[in-house]
């Protein structure tokens, strides 16, 4: 598909990079000529230097034959107008990252329309809905859901003393009276699809996939059940701690956000009268002690700077916080963040670029391909993806353990009249069934990709 | 830097080797040329074991690549096409030295179309063949046509297309390498198979239609005939003439024009600059020769011609230039080192640098008389990078710096002033045919094989404008780190 991307800043690049290893013509627009140098030498992508609301940039890039139209540079205002500007030279989709608390609150939905927009991309927003999600299961590294919550994801990191632990995958099923799936297992940098003779060690990340009411089953075994955080410490007063303070607030949880800019603090305090807003430095333990790092369920670190949140973070997990999130932009750090057992990691960018895959990946369903959705899980180590299953697909009725699938590549769930069923090898797929699949190192675009 | 991934590019580039000539070797089998078929045959079995040995003895872990790697790659791919390509002059016997059949080869791949041979005509066609061809695949790059070919290319493809590509800066046309690379040679194609068609529809035999074709899309200039073209009927020298110009302009503009961009090609400066140049050097070419020629018909074909010729770098004839008077020949020596539109398979400086340094020459005029003046360089109606003008400014004192230690060097050999300088100029811009003992009814075989050496290096670095190769076969490079 044709995408033009408009702003190479953080969020454009990481856009960028997952687009074209997904095979996609990208063009990019910048109107720094030193980044459109980087750009061509970084991605295989066509780089054009000007505006996004520039006709004749847009008509270099071919706008006519567009299928989506992406517009992310730092201004809200620019990126509308220029999709705007898109739309009606010809780009069939256009989406524009809006961040700005008064349009994103109040009348988006009228803007959408009227600027004919496909989607507007809240980056900040979208990093504090996943970090909502966590906080709801504390347990989890990571979870996604499917499917109207017939279907969930969940990772998992072995502690040292982990029951899970030394057992083999094969054993699990009779060892815990829960339906189950271990369907990735990341060590060490390395993603294993396990069989049934794996043996699971303590250090790694499992991820889980069942209904969700089995997966409270099996933590409740594992003695994993914690409850929801309810006291929550948020250093750092960015977008992203607003939009996650106001639905923490909302549902009744007491947040405590601490920043060190006290024009920021008084504005976050105008926004959220009910929010405990704390004006300090952060990295000063003594303050956080202060202000009740031992008392709090979660501890997440906001702020700007990578290094920071990531040995702020590292502290109060060695202060025994049960929960600790941390925010990480650059992507080389995170997995050195994993090596130091900071295991819920979010990153705004990687939500973005996830999110346009799907979007993609979407909007190529018109011309072939059947993915309905499309999470990465595991650190962006493996790809999980729903599936279709039309009636013309091949291998309807063979029991999965007498079908030969490629390596590295699972059958998690399946979901039939509205009910979920983990596979076992006796288990077969059926016209009408939606089918998730696990896989790494593949791109997918059809069911039957997945047979060798 | 990444050995393994280059070891294992240059494995690819020796198997196109192979599988380009098998094509000479067809036709030298429907000539019944048996002798000149077992000589290819025997050097596309020498490039299919050395190229698979490269292929699978390297296990590139990643095939990422920068621009370091991109120039060893490029530097290293010419040199061993040259050296490939040259063995079966050799071993047919038809070009007995090694070093002649060398400088023959480089000078077909780099499209410069000087030879060593005295006696053309009694070349096999097999070997005829082969050496158009080279012309035809060294004009858009032996590494772009590997990349639009094969399918595993390494990530940042660009950084080979960029050492390949002539121009000050290249542009993708479309978003992939391996899309931009194929639909160059789409067009590539096309315009070479019209070109073919029209000079057979105008009574030229099939084979000297496809050999002069190749000579001209390359913008190359061998030929096949003691006296170049001057022995063909007068259309067949205006199609071929049209032709030189037409594949020494930027090929982004037959691109746009394919995707109904018709505005962006009439507002192109640089096709204009080009067009004014041709016009003007015609003309005033056309008044000086007059008086030889007589009819007015005869002298505008005869100029039209040689102009086009030299800057396209192509290097065909139709009359003996070197007659010419000393006016007529300035201005063909200023035009090789013109050269043809950027992105073009023509050499020399490129229009579209000369644009740009001619503006650059403007600014600081200007700021001599208003220091604080700000001003911005403009080009297609676009601001020129700074970036990109100090790498224009400082190509030029390369390019100059080179003509000067070349020109140096070549003035060893005991032949005139004229014959050097147009030698190391006709060389370095790949035009093929210089002035005086070298002019076009000559050939460069009187010169020493240090000087042939000396002028195949020459014409490797005008064809890859410089840079890659010096930086490319700077060890330095090649070191691990």
């Amino acid at each position: 598909m044709k995408i033009i991307v408009v702003g190479c800043g953080k969020i454009g690049r990481a856009v960028i990079e997952s687009l074209v290893r997904e095979g996609h013509d990208v063009v990019a627009v910048d109107n720094h000529a030193e980044t459109i140098e980087e750009i061509t030498n970084l991605y295989d992508v066509m780089a054009v230097c000007g505006s996004g609301t520039d006709c004749d940039t847009l008509q270099d890039a071919d706008i006519q034959k567009t299928d989506i139209f992406l517009a992310c540079t730092g201004s809200d205002e620019l990126n509308m107008l220029s999709c705007f500007i898109a739309r009606n030279l010809g780009a069939k989709n256009t989406i524009a990252r809006i961040r700005d608390r008064a349009y994103n609150e109040k009348n988006l939905g009228s803007l959408q329309q009227q600027l004919e927009l496909s989607m507007s991309i809240n980056p900040e927003r979208l990093a504090a809905y996943d970090i909502y999600n966590v906080l709801k299961l504390p347990t989890a590294a990571h979870i996604e859901t499917f499917s109207t919550k017939k279907f969930e994801i969940i990772e998992l990191v072995l502690k040292e003393d982990s029951p899970l632990a030394g057992t083999r995958v094969m054993d699990l099923r009779k060892k815990y009276p829960a339906n189950f799936l271990i369907c990735a297992v990341l060590r060490q940098d390395e993603i294993y699809i396990p069989g049934g003779a794996f043996i699971l060690k303590s250090g790694d990340r499992i991820a889980v996939t069942a209904a969700p009411n089995e997966i409270i089953k099996l933590l409740r075994h594992l003695k994993l059940t914690k409850k929801q955080a309810k006291n929550v410490m948020i250093l750092g007063a960015s977008r992203t701690a607003y939009y996650l303070a106001k639905m923490l607030l909302a549902t009744g949880s007491s947040v405590t956000i601490i920043d060190k800019d006290p024009e920021v603090c008084k504005t976050m305090c105008e926004a959220l009268p009910s929010a405990n807003v704390i004006l300090g430095d952060g990295a000063q333990q003594e303050l956080l002690h202060e202000e009740g790092l031992n008392t709090v369920d979660a501890f997440i670190s906001l702020t700007g700077m990578d290094e920071e949140n990531i040995l702020i973070s590292y502290y109060a997990s060695t202060q025994e916080v049960p929960k600790v999130v941390t925010k990480v932009n650059r992507d080389e750090f995170i997995s050195l963040a994993n090596r130091l057992g900071l295991d819920t990691i979010i990153s705004p960018r990687r939500a973005i670029s996830d999110l346009m895959l799907r979007y993609a990946r979407a909007t190529q369903n018109t011309v072939g391909s059947n993915v309905e959705t499309l999470y990465k899980i595991m650190e962006e180590h493996a790809e999980a993806l729903k599936f279709h299953v039309s009636s013309d697909f091949k291998y309807t009725d063979i029991p999965l353990k007498n079908m030969h699938f490629k390596k590295n590549i699972l059958i998690a769930g399946i979901l039939r009249n509205r009910k979920t069923i983990v596979p076992t090898g006796d288990d077969v797929i059926l016209p009408g069934d939606k089918v998730f699949i696990v896989s790494a190192g593949h791109r997918l675009l059809d069911l039957e990709d997945i047979i060798d | 830097m990444n050995r393994q991934m280059v070891i294992n590019t240059l494995g690819h580039i020796t198997l196109a080797a192979g599988a380009l000539m098998t094509l000479p070797t067809l036709v030298s089998l429907i000539c019944g040329e048996y002798r000149v078929m077992w000589s290819f045959l025997i050097v596309i079995a020498i490039a299919l074991a050395l190229g698979l040995l490269m292929k699978f003895v390297t296990k590139p872990t990643s095939k990422i690549i920068y621009a370091r790697e991109g120039f060893v790659i490029v530097s290293f791919s010419w040199i061993m096409m040259s050296l490939i390509g040259a063995l079966p002059f050799t071993i047919s016997g038809e070009i007995p030295s090694y070093i002649d059949a060398l400088f023959e080869t480089v000078s077909g791949f780099t499209t410069t179309g000087a030879s060593i041979l005295t006696d053309v005509e009694s070349m096999s066609y097999g070997l005829l063949f082969w050496r158009s061809f080279s012309h035809w695949i060294g004009g858009m790059g032996v590494l772009v046509f590997v990349m639009a070919l094969i399918p595993n290319i390494p990530d940042r493809a660009i950084h080979i297309m960029r050492a390949e590509m002539p121009g000050p800066e290249v542009d993708k046309i479309l978003p992939r390498a391996r899309d931009t690379a194929k639909i160059l040679y789409i067009i590539y194609i096309a315009l070479t198979v019209i070109e073919i068609v029209l000079l057979k529809l105008g009574g030229m035999p099939l084979f000297d239609s496809v050999v002069h074709t190749f000579g001209t899309a390359g913008t190359g200039g061998f030929g096949i005939k003691a006296d170049s073209i001057a022995s063909y009927n007068p259309y067949l020298q205006w199609v071929i003439t049209i032709f030189m110009l037409i594949f020494a302009l930027n090929f982004n503009l037959y691109f746009l024009l394919i995707i109904g961009r018709i505005r962006s090609v009439i507002r192109s400066s640089e096709l204009w600059c080009f067009v004014i140049i041709v016009l003007a050097s015609v003309g005033i070419v056309s008044l000086n020769v007059f008086h030889i020629y007589g009819s007015f018909s005869e002298t505008l074909r005869a100029s039209a011609f040689q102009v086009a010729s030299i800057i396209s770098t192509t290097g065909f004839a139709t009359t003996n230039f070197d007659l010419w008077p000393g006016l007529s020949k300035a201005i063909l020596l200023f035009l090789m080192i013109v050269g043809g539109c950027a992105g073009s398979t023509a050499g020399g400086l490129k229009v579209s640098r000369i644009i740009i340094l001619m503006k650059a020459v403007f600014r600081e005029l200007k700021k001599a008389l208003h220091p604080r003046s700000v001003r911005v360089v403009k080009m297609e109606g676009k601001k020129v990078d700074e970036q990109v003008l100090s790498g224009v400014t400082s190509y030029f004192t390369v390019y100059v710096l080179c003509i000067i230690v070349i020109f140096i060097l070549l003035s060893i050999e005991p032949v005139s002033v004229e014959t050097n300088l147009s030698a190391t100029l006709a060389c370095f811009n790949n035009i093929g045919p210089g002035l005086d003992a070298v002019g076009p009814t000559l050939s460069y075989a009187e010169y020493s094989p240090f000087s042939k050496l000396l002028l195949s290096a020459a014409m490797l670095l005008g064809r890859l404008e410089i840079l890659p190769l010096i930086l490319g076969l700077n060890p330095l490079l090649w070191k691990k780190r």
